[in-house]
């Protein structure tokens, strides 16, 4: 029994033979994300020089609203992956809940509906959005309580959801139309204060995904999950409700960005968006998601999406072939990888 | 007065008989080691009181009341905390998450509430304080050592105010200083009161911490005695059969 003395000799915590990780290698300054973040204000710096369109306000607008929908999406997208999940299917989504709301717009314009200020706006905005609550529902169902792989269940609800648009539409693009097509444009394309209206809600988004990932015992309940599920559900969380929740966020979050797009383009077509859910997921790993679950947020997420439209931006500023943009984003997707790679190594070793 | 009483339990899986007519007694604040080899039911025996399954026949009483648990959280309640051999920590968290991971403290700003990580970090500082580990609070537990891990799981069983800790293999796998620390952290779960059932392979450290020590062979007790009254080769003699019963 003497061999066995006890290991705390000193009866004060001074944490004296407790190493501390020194400050900037620790939380944000140590993450992907701060990484990026550095990479994506140089490369804006160059670009500034290399082209004097890239800061004319015309083309920053442009830049701030495409990215703003990936943004959207990205946040939502996160969201699963932290989980330890996948969300292929929002690509499709968006094109889905766009194309239900400029359709129900057009039905009920000329009915009663005109009658009531904004009510045929808010049907229509609603049935966009409960489209993407029910697919979101399906995913979470198939995948928490059946138990289905999250890769195959959201590839196959890609091919659904897709082919619906197409077959309601029969291929042709859905313009909104009616007494308040003036007003859905405002909501969708308009700006506040010189702001394009989708960055402002990308922002909003952003805050309120880091208060709640942050703060609450459901964020706390994301990330235990995507750590270890099986801890998670030992503990008595509620595995099942956080995993139906993050894949009806994350298919809400297309369904929103969808609708905006339809403002930005006048029309649903029933190809909208398509690809889109690669460029979504690259923002997400880009910005620091692990797609092994347990580590991301909504700064990176932000910083994801923003990276690739501002590189997909010079390339065309700088005459391109957009060919080439594809082959590029999947680069910067595997080196903002193999960055992270060689940091851990680093700082394990 | 005895905290755990298993009267007569057995249980069969389909034909098979994991574990038969096994009595034992565990008084408060006793630390009691249970020993045998693979499949000699040990595992069985931590899952009927830890709740995962009913025992096929048998009662069970908890302070002097009879209790039927048919899931985990039925033996939580009254007081049973299970210590994995994983651990099950979320290793993305930190030490205080983890210890409040699924009761986090909240804080009612109007009609949202949010996590109270001030309150949550100095009540896992006191917990680590009682046990006398070098953990903060708010360091991730993937950058912990075993012993500390450990001290996440153990502090996570104090807050729900255990009053039996099972402890499944908690050295198996962890470096000597580290296992002297999960030691001493078993000798403060004693010193407040709070009884501890220690399954190990590890006869050194049964010997270290146990009063009693209690082994298994295919199903049955063979012997349930205290510690000084034993020696490790009486129970490595009983583990392996050599020795019928004691």
């Amino acid at each position: 029994m003497s061999e066995f003395s006890p290991a705390t000799g000193t009866e004060t915590n001074d944490f004296s033979n407790v190493g501390r990780t020194r400050w900037w290698r620790r939380g944000f300054f140590a993450s992907q994300t701060a990484y990026v973040a550095a990479a994506l204000i140089a490369i804006m710096i160059v670009m500034s020089f290399l082209s004097s369109a890239f800061l004319s306000s015309g083309n920053l607008a442009n830049v701030a609203k495409n990215f703003s929908f990936v943004g959207i999406v990205t946040l939502g997208v996160t969201l699963v992956i932290v989980t330890g999940g996948i969300d292929l299917s929002v690509g499709s989504t968006m094109a889905l809940s766009a194309i239900t709301c400029a359709i129900v717009m057009q039905a009920l314009s000329g009915t009663v509906f005109d009658g009531i200020p904004l009510a045929g706006m808010i049907v229509s905005l609603g049935a966009g959005l409960g489209v993407a609550l029910l697919i979101g529902l399906a995913n979470g169902f198939l995948i928490a309580r059946v138990g289905l792989s999250p890769f195959v269940t959201t590839l196959g609800m890609l091919s659904i959801v897709r082919g619906l648009a197409y077959a309601v539409t029969e291929g042709r693009g859905q313009a909104p139309t009616g007494p308040d097509v003036d007003m859905f444009y405002n909501i969708t394309d308009g700006n506040l204060a010189g702001i394009p209206v989708a960055v402002i809600y990308l922002l909003v988004l952003a805050a309120i995904m880091g208060v709640v990932l942050h703060h609450t015992a459901f964020g706390r309940h994301v990330f235990a999950l995507g750590g270890n599920e099986k801890a998670a559900a030992l503990t008595g969380i509620a595995v099942e409700r956080v995993k139906v929740a993050v894949y009806v966020l994350s298919a809400l979050s297309a369904g929103f960005a969808g609708i905006l797009m339809v403002g930005w383009l006048g029309s649903a077509p029933a190809n909208l968006a398509t690809g889109y859910e690669l460029t979504i997921i690259a923002a997400a790993v880009i910005g620091g998601a692990n797609l092994n679950g347990g580590i991301g947020g909504p700064a990176g997420a932000v910083i994801g999406a923003l990276l690739i439209e501002v590189i997909r931006n010079g390339l065309v500023l700088a005459g391109i072939n957009a060919y080439w943009q594809i082959v590029l984003v999947g680069g910067i997707i595997i080196l903002a990888v193999l960055v992270d790679r060689l940091r851990t190594l680093r700082m394990t070793s | 007065m005895s905290l755990l009483v298993l009267q007569d339990v057995g249980k069969e899986f389909g034909a098979i008989r994991a574990l038969s007519h096994v009595n034992l007694t565990i008084k408060p604040g006793e630390v009691v080691g249970l020993m045998g080899d693979n499949g000699a039911g040990k595992s069985t025996l931590v899952k009927i009181i830890a709740g995962n399954f009913p025992p096929s026949h048998g009662r069970i009483l908890f302070e002097d009341r009879e209790v039927h648990f048919t899931k985990p959280v039925d033996a939580r309640s009254v007081g049973i905390e299970v210590v994995y051999q994983d651990l099950a920590l979320a290793d993305n968290l930190t030490a205080a998450a983890n210890v409040f991971l699924g009761r986090e403290m909240r804080r009612k700003v109007g009609p949202l509430s949010f996590l109270d990580h001030a309150a949550m970090n100095r009540r896992t500082a006191e917990l680590f304080r009682e046990l006398k580990s070098e953990t903060r609070p708010d360091d991730v537990v993937r950058a912990m050592s075993g012993g500390q891990r450990q001290a996440v799981a153990i502090a996570r069983t104090r807050l729900a105010k255990a009053k039996l800790i099972l402890m499944d293999e908690p050295t198996a796998a962890i470096s000597v200083r580290q296992v002297a620390e999960v030691l001493d952290l078993i000798r403060r779960l004693k010193d407040a009161g709070i009884a501890v059932i220690l399954i190990s392979h590890r006869m050194p450290d049964v010997f270290a911490v146990c009063e009693r020590v209690i082994v298994m062979r295919r199903g049955t007790k063979v012997a349930d005695k205290p510690i000084d009254q034993s020696s490790p080769e009486e129970v490595t003699a009983l583990i392996t059969g050599a020795k019928e019963a004691a």
